[in-house]
């Protein structure tokens, strides 16, 4: 009897110690396996885009990228650079890519301007941190979408975001956003209100209806603008994104960082 | 026995608190009969019969924001099996256009915050 208790105990503590040691191991190695089902067959689609940096040295071109996306969007232009919402802008190459410039690079090609917008990153951090999953991958061609319903404006996703694709809406934007002349906004899009962070969409609302991004579409209607930006799935082998990606020398915004950005540019 | 007076004095003033919010409705907001809506004239029914649509409409559209946001789907088909595209301002607004003679009466007598038009754009009085 005394031996058997004994024993009972000794064997009881033995598979409590290797369930605690156990467990752990077990959950790591379950999730791991989910993680990597989720990145190889859950996406369907990538869209991208191609950026000619060369021929996007235009004025012209960025401005008028810059400007149909401000009216396709309804997007406020709020003049202090603090509080201002962009979806698409320039930034100094410099600035863009910090990890292929040195002390000798010439000057003029620091501060030659560049287009950025949203990566629409294959592993976005920007989605692993919002709290209320109001920022996710679309399984269907990978865009990185907003709820605005859902966005409590933590702007967990700014902090985590590398390229500063994001902006947060400080003031109510309806006070900065253009009208026509009945006092209209331009288009049907909903405005966001104070309080939400927002992003470039990589246009869902028109690629719905058939149509291609504002911005690449803009860019192709200035003279010299053909080209300037192409638009298109990876996963379709025969698109004109993925004839680019193949035959010139393109770049991203910080490789390694492993990011995935689906937004390259031709050098 | 020297007390009666106040404890009059206190049950009249503890009536008039406890039946305060009845009888301060009927002074100061007057009349309180229903709000009457801007109905569109050339039809007779919403997607789903009057009585369901009064009833559950905030559970509708939010049925068909979390439908058409987040899964992409913008079809919704009626209990009459009408195929009706999923669009709060293509949709609800093509006859609900006078959105402030409809949406907001209601709103504004039953007192229920209305969030919908901080954002979503309507064309005003059609």
């Amino acid at each position: 009897m005394e031996r058997s208790r004994r024993k009972f105990f000794r064997d009881a503590g033995a598979a409590t110690l290797g369930l605690g040691c156990g467990l752990p191991m077990l959950g790591t190695g379950c999730s791991s396996a989910g993680e990597g089902a989720q990145s190889d067959s859950g996406s369907t689609g990538q869209l991208a885009m191609v950026i000619d940096l060369e021929k996007c040295h235009n004025d012209e071109i960025r401005t008028a990228c810059a400007e149909a996306c401000r009216k396709a969007h309804n997007i406020p232009e709020i003049p202090d650079p603090d509080d201002e919402i962009e979806w698409i802008w320039d930034e100094h190459y410099e600035h863009v890519f910090e990890d292929l410039v040195h002390e000798r690079t010439p000057h003029e090609l620091k501060e030659a301007p560049v287009l950025v917008l949203c990566n629409h990153c294959d592993k976005p951090p920007c989605v692993r941190v919002c709290p209320t999953q109001a920022t996710w991958k679309r399984d269907s061609d990978g865009v990185v979408m907003m709820d605005m319903h859902r966005c409590i404006g933590c702007r967990y996703c700014m902090a985590a975001c590398p390229y500063g694709s994001r902006s947060f809406n400080w003031r109510d934007p309806r006070d900065y956003i253009e009208m026509d002349a009945d006092g209209e906004f331009l288009t049907d899009f909903p405005t966001r209100s104070r309080g939400v962070v927002e992003k470039c969409n990589f246009c869902v609302d028109r690629i719905r209806e058939g149509l291609i991004p504002a911005c690449v579409e803009a860019a192709a209607g200035v003279p010299g603008g053909e080209g300037a930006m192409v638009f298109g799935d990876l996963r379709d082998p025969h698109s004109e994104v993925n004839r680019l990606l193949e035959e010139k020398n393109t770049i991203v915004r910080r490789h390694s960082l492993g990011t995935g950005p689906n937004v390259y540019y031709i050098v | 026995m020297n007390d009666r007076k106040k404890i009059y004095v206190g049950l009249a003033i503890l009536i008039i608190a406890v039946t305060f919010p009845f009888w301060y409705g009927l002074v100061v907001t007057g009349d309180s009969t229903r709000p009457e809506l801007f109905l569109p004239p050339d039809a007779t029914e919403c997607i789903e019969e009057t009585g369901f649509m009064t009833a559950n409409h905030m559970v509708l559209l939010k049925e068909w924001r979390d439908t058409a946001v987040r899964e992409g789907e913008r079809e919704y088909t009626s209990r009459s099996g009408e195929v009706i595209k999923i669009s709060l301002t293509s949709t609800c607004i093509s006859c609900h256009g006078r959105k402030d003679e409809f949406c907001a009466r209601c709103h504004d007598y039953s007192n229920v915050k209305l969030t919908c038009w901080n954002c979503h754009v309507a064309p005003e009085g059609k």
